[in-house]
């Protein structure tokens, strides 16, 4: 299955972004040349030089050691989040599908209300309403995208409920519900973790949106969307402050989505090349 | 962090015009940093024609058109029901005052009132109005238009938030068409500033109507410089010079206010020609501005804002009772440090809370100076020593280290706290930054005590009054002296400043409140920012003075050559 | 197909009692009231001010009384009136900013539709080939943009630079005295960042939603017996591939409503755009309760009309499915 991604350019490339990415968030306290909250007031606004790779920021921090830390956060926030939709997700689809009738149809009707909200407002309103910490954002986050997780794994279970080996295993004693663990569950992990991946996309970019608004992650505390948003008044006097969190973003979000798409591809035989 | 500001600028930062005459301290907080301090400077506040006439400018003309940048839309159009900056900026073009502060900001001028007389007890104020002030519906001005506005905002059926300084009103008596005289229960020395914009209403149009509900707070009829013409909710409101205005018909024919609620967009929009004026950032002052393409387009002005910016210590925590704590956190931070990374050098150092330039600010304060080594022998002087050797103070087991808290979407006072952050982390003092949204952070956090350190800021008023934020009777729940500051003798000198008339005496008490709050530090007063319009070149007849540059709007005009909008009359 | 249409309409009313509870809930937790943002910090207001602001709002009541109320009306089509000290009813806030954004998504929904479904059926159809590695790196990176970012950085290069488009609003300042071609001109003109931007960002969704349904169907039986038959490949692809391959896409539109109209809010901030997104975002921060239940309800509303829409078409377009 390696080897098949890995025969897939695109995807192997969005592996490596993927990969990398996590070298530099793992190594940001050895890698970042300086404290990502020490400031320079002799250096502020600095384009960037041997003293400072990307710049400095509006109060003379160094965008290279706020980069790498915000790497951390942003990526914290993208596996949380998703982390807390699938375990939402895989846990109602579960059991929707498992106990079928009532508890089915009421999770379901559930998950339309929640498809039918427009999640951002959701977000928006939580997020104004408590308070934008970190956690906040990541709770909100997953809790808003678990709905298609749920759908999938609900539907892997029916069908499996529906299967001879299932009936014979239950004619041999074993209690159903460690089947499904067993059986239903690792078939439905491949598309789950797919999602997985294009989550964690998403949820950095929720993360930025909010910080345009000013609901993100709250600075000092670096995120690339909150530097992304100081980047956004000096647009014209400090290309460096908006260019890296943008690219990194944008470089990052691609990855995941490459890589995202890339597996499908390998794990969906429908999808396979002729 | 534009959309956050705005519902915090719009609602806190009052206008400075209104701030000033709402008489007490005026104490609406600036919620909205980079943005509020321009707004301040779109103020208008006419004056005498006369006094215009600005050096070797070309002929004055009428026509044009201005346009401004608001990042939030109004919402009602009477005065004393508005509660947030557009509003009351809208209104102040339709609507005058009684009297004003001139351009100097040392003593009131008359509008709408020719004169007055505030009798020797200072009991009794009288008024005459000006009779040759016309609604622009027609119909004529009198007192009895201010008695309606005075019955309409102490009704308790209005939902109003002004009402508490008309409530020391004992008596209103007509004494004519153009005459009245207030009577007054106490000698309340900011009686006569409180007598503003907003205590005029046309009676003739909103008798026995619900001025809650009225359809007025959305087509209104003033009597101010300018004429309502048309508001297209949360994208342009439109103004019409006023032929008829008692102080002279405005040189530019139509105001509009264009609603951009992202600041970037606001400055992008001023760069290519979509809007006439805004304020700047500091950053944008300093380094956005400065190419030639904006030296021949725009003229940008800078002076000293209505607003400080202090950082409060919740007097209830032990850790700030002892007054060594607090004069060694004064020494510890660099407070010019902070005006220049934040501000770009755009501001000054505060050191209490009158605004600099005005006569009530004592001069002889003495400040504190940037001394971390006597920081540090303040703190170990109260006991705080690194004992454990981990670089942070502690005291009986326990390390020094506190939050610092502040609001949501205002990047200076977040700024601002980083900096005080790494300053106390230099004198061993562990600091946590932390923001709060508006609404949480003073309903959760202010009013219920629960903040060890702020960093706010407020409006400074022009009346001395501080009653609100210092006396020891203001630190109850929603009350202004949250930080909980007690002291008899600034009690008593309060109580005595609102009773007393005499400029001079007036000033040798608020001159003692000063010495005491700078020998107490309550707050560590940090810095005053300057407010930074930028204008279009073609406007001319700008005058700076120490109330900024909009005192004499309706003076303004373009040169004939130089109109940008045909506007027909 | 009449009973399909009331029993879907009937299975609205829990839907939409469950989502106005959820967002009564969400309000009935955050802190602070629309009366604390007026008298907060307003040295003038009297705790007595502040308590009759409070029963004028009808806040002084319990929480399930105020819900009660405002379903009451809501039963007679009330939306109540707005907390903000205009006064205005929700309705007529609303009716303002609605046909901006359904118009502003329908262009959008166009244009990434124009674009989407020829890049999804060329990409399928030569699955691998250097044009669908090309497409899919160009769709990921208007995806992978942070659309505020994208949006400054378009309005500096072709508003500011340029100069050959506007940078915000929807009109003019002089529209009123335009001819009516310039009128239009001019609205267009106004147009073009933003719809464009949206459908930048939105256009990977949709393409590889296509691509990946062309994908399956290509792969069906019925296919490689054309192929077999000898019938070329683009009226394999385009006379029977396309119409089956369309049929998942029409749902996911319809799902796709409701993050239409949320997700405007950015856009429109920064487009000084007065559409529901932004209406929505200063309504929670001012806690202008009316009007945020009014949106949610209307949003949600429009949501499952979306999703009943395509659910008709859905039947439509299927054969299999009309018989039912």
């Amino acid at each position: 299955m390696l080897r098949r991604l890995l025969r897939n350019p695109l995807a192997a490339a969005g592996g490596l972004i993927v990969l990398a990415l996590f070298a530099a968030a793992a190594g940001a306290p050895w890698l970042a040349p300086y404290d990502p909250s020490d400031f320079d007031a002799a250096y502020v606004l600095d384009g960037p030089s041997v003293r400072h790779l990307l710049g400095t920021d509006g109060l003379g921090r160094d965008v290279l050691s706020r980069m790498l830390f915000g790497a951390r956060v942003s990526l914290m926030v993208g596996f949380v989040s998703v982390g807390i939709a699938s375990l939402v997700g895989v846990t109602l689809g579960a059991v929707a599908g498992y106990f079928r009738g009532v508890v089915d149809t009421v999770l379901m009707r559930f998950v339309d209300v929640m498809l039918t909200f427009p999640t951002f407002f959701l977000i928006l309103a939580v997020i104004a309403y408590l308070d934008a910490s970190i956690w906040n954002i990541m709770l909100v986050i997953g809790l808003t995208s678990w709905m298609g997780v749920c759908r999938l794994v609900r539907a892997e279970v029916l069908s499996l409920r529906e299967r001879d080996f299932l009936v014979a295993a239950e004619a041999l004693g074993m209690k159903p519900s460690r089947v499904i663990l067993r059986h239903a569950l690792p078939n439905a992990m491949a598309p789950v973790f797919v999602a997985g991946i294009l989550g964690v996309a998403g949820a950095i970019l929720v993360e930025s949106a909010l910080s345009f608004l000013g609901i993100g992650v709250q600075p000092p505390q670096p995120s690339w969307g909150n530097i992304l948003t100081e980047g956004k008044s000096t647009l014209g006097v400090a290309w460096w402050l908006s260019v890296c969190p943008g690219l990194a973003i944008l470089i990052t979000v691609l990855g995941y989505n490459l890589l995202g798409e890339g597996l499908r591809d390998v794990l969906d035989p429908r999808l396979r090349a002729r | 962090m534009a959309e956050r500001a705005t519902a915090v600028s719009r609602l806190a930062a009052i206008t400075p015009a209104l701030a000033a005459l709402v008489a007490a301290a005026s104490l609406l907080l600036h919620g909205c940093g980079d943005g509020s301090d321009g707004d301040n400077a779109q103020r208008d506040d006419p004056q005498s024609p006369a006094a215009s006439a600005a050096g070797a400018d070309p002929a004055p003309a009428y026509g044009d058109a201005i346009v401004f940048g608001t990042i939030g839309d109004g919402s009602t159009l009477i005065p004393m029901l508005a509660s947030d900056s557009s509003s009351h900026e809208y209104a102040s073009h339709l609507f005058d005052g009684l009297l004003e502060y001139d351009k100097t900001l040392s003593h009131l001028e008359p509008r709408l009132a020719r004169s007055w007389e505030v009798s020797p007890d200072g009991l009794q104020i009288t008024f005459h109005l000006r009779r040759d002030v016309h609604w622009t519906d027609g119909v004529a001005f009198t007192a009895r238009d201010v008695q309606f506005a005075f019955d309409t905002i102490r009704d308790p059926k209005t939902m109003t938030a002004y009402a508490e300084d008309y409530k020391q009103v004992q008596r209103f008596e007509l004494l004519g068409d153009y005459d009245f005289r207030v009577t007054y229960e106490k000698p309340f020395a900011p009686a006569l500033a409180s007598w503003n914009s907003m205590m005029v209403l046309p009676r003739h149009l909103l008798e026995g109507k619900d001025i809650n509900e009225t359809d007025f707070s959305q087509h209104p009829v003033g009597l101010g410089s300018h004429v309502f013409e048309s508001w297209e909710r949360n994208t342009r409101f439109t103004l019409r010079a006023n032929p008829e205005y008692y102080r002279g018909r405005p040189h530019i024919e139509q105001v509009v206010y264009r609603v951009i609620p992202d600041e970037s967009t606001q400055f992008l929009e001023l760069k290519s020609g979509g809007l006439d004026m805004m304020g700047l950032t500091p950053l944008q002052f300093r380094r956005q501005t400065s190419s030639q393409t904006f030296d021949r387009g725009f003229r940008k002005y800078r002076y000293v804002s209505n607003s400080y910016t202090y950082m409060g210590y919740n007097l209830d925590n032990p850790l700030f009772q002892d007054v060594r704590v607090r004069r060694a956190f004064t020494h510890a931070i660099n407070k010019q440090e902070i005006v220049d990374v934040v501000l770009f050098g755009l501001g000054r150092a505060a050191e209490g809370p009158y605004r600099p330039g005005t006569t009530w600010l004592n001069k002889n304060l003495r400040p504190y100076g940037f001394d971390p080594a006597k920081a540090k022998a303040l703190l170990a002087e109260a006991g705080w020593r690194d004992s454990d050797g981990d670089g942070i103070l502690d005291k009986d087991g326990q390390p020094f280290s506190f939050k610092i808290l502040t609001n949501q979407g205002n990047d200076q006072r977040l700024k601002t706290a980083t900096v005080i952050q790494k300053r106390l982390r230099d004198i061993g003092v562990d600091v946590a930054v932390r923001v709060v949204e508006w609404s949480a952070f003073i309903n959760d956090f202010i009013d219920k005590r629960r903040f060890d350190v702020i960093v706010l800021g407020w409006s400074l008023s022009l009346d001395p009054d501080q009653y609100d934020i210092w006396h020891s009777s203001k630190t109850g729940y929603k009350q202004f002296n949250f930080v909980g500051f007690k002291n008899a003798e600034v009690d008593e000198l309060l109580e005595k400043g609102r009773r007393t008339f005499d400029e001079d005496e007036r000033r040798r008490i608020y001159d003692r409140v000063q010495e005491i709050l700078v020998e107490q530090q309550p707050y560590t007063f940090l810095y005053v920012p300057d407010s930074l319009p930028i204008v279009a070149s073609r406007f001319h007849g700008i005058e700076e003075a120490p109330a900024g540059i909009s005192w004499n709007f309706p003076q303004w005009y373009v040169p004939t050559a130089l109109q940008k909008y045909t506007i027909a009359p | 197909m009449l009973s399909y249409l009331a029993k879907r309409l009937a299975g609205f009313v829990p839907l939409l009692l469950g989502i106005s509870f959820v967002s009564f809930l969400v309000m009935a937790m955050a802190p602070g009231t629309p009366v604390d943002l007026m008298t907060d910090l307003n040295p003038k207001a009297s705790p007595e001010a502040r308590e009759r602001l409070e029963k004028f709002y009808g806040l002084d009541q319990p929480l399930y009384v105020q819900y009660g109320l405002w379903l009451g009306r809501i039963v007679q089509g009330d939306l109540g009136t707005s907390f903000s000290r205009d006064r205005r009813p929700v309705l007529d806030k609303i009716a303002e900013a609605l046909p901006i954004t359904l118009f502003l998504n329908v262009l959008d929904l166009a244009l990434i539709l124009g674009l989407a479904i020829p890049i999804g059926i060329y990409s399928a159809a030569r699955q691998y080939s250097l044009v669908d590695r090309a497409t899919t790196v160009f769709v990921f990176i208007g995806f992978a943009m942070p659309s505020f970012w994208v949006a400054l950085l378009a309005m500096m290069l072709f508003g500011e630079q340029l100069g050959w488009l506007p940078i915000s609003g929807l009109r003019s300042l002089d529209y009123d005295s335009m001819s009516a071609l310039g009128q239009i001109g001019d609205r267009v003109r106004h147009l073009i960042l933003p719809v464009g931007i949206a459908a930048l960002t939105g256009l990977a969704g949709l393409s590889r939603y296509m691509r990946s349904s062309m994908l399956e169907v290509l792969r069906q039986d019925y296919i490689q017996t054309a192929r077999a038959k000898g019938l070329s490949e683009t009226v394999v692809v385009y006379r029977h591939a396309l119409r089956n391959a369309l049929l998942p896409v029409v749902t996911i539109l319809g799902l796709s409503i409701p993050g239409l109209i949320g997700g405007s809010v950015i856009a429109e901030t920064i487009f000084a755009i007065p559409g529901m997104g932004r209406l929505f975002y200063t309504s929670v921060l001012m806690r202008d309760y009316p009007v945020v239940m009014g949106i949610t309800l209307i949003g949600a509303v429009l949501t499952l009309l979306g999703n009943l829409l395509a659910d008709l078409m859905y039947v439509a377009v299927d054969p299999r499915l009309r018989k039912r």
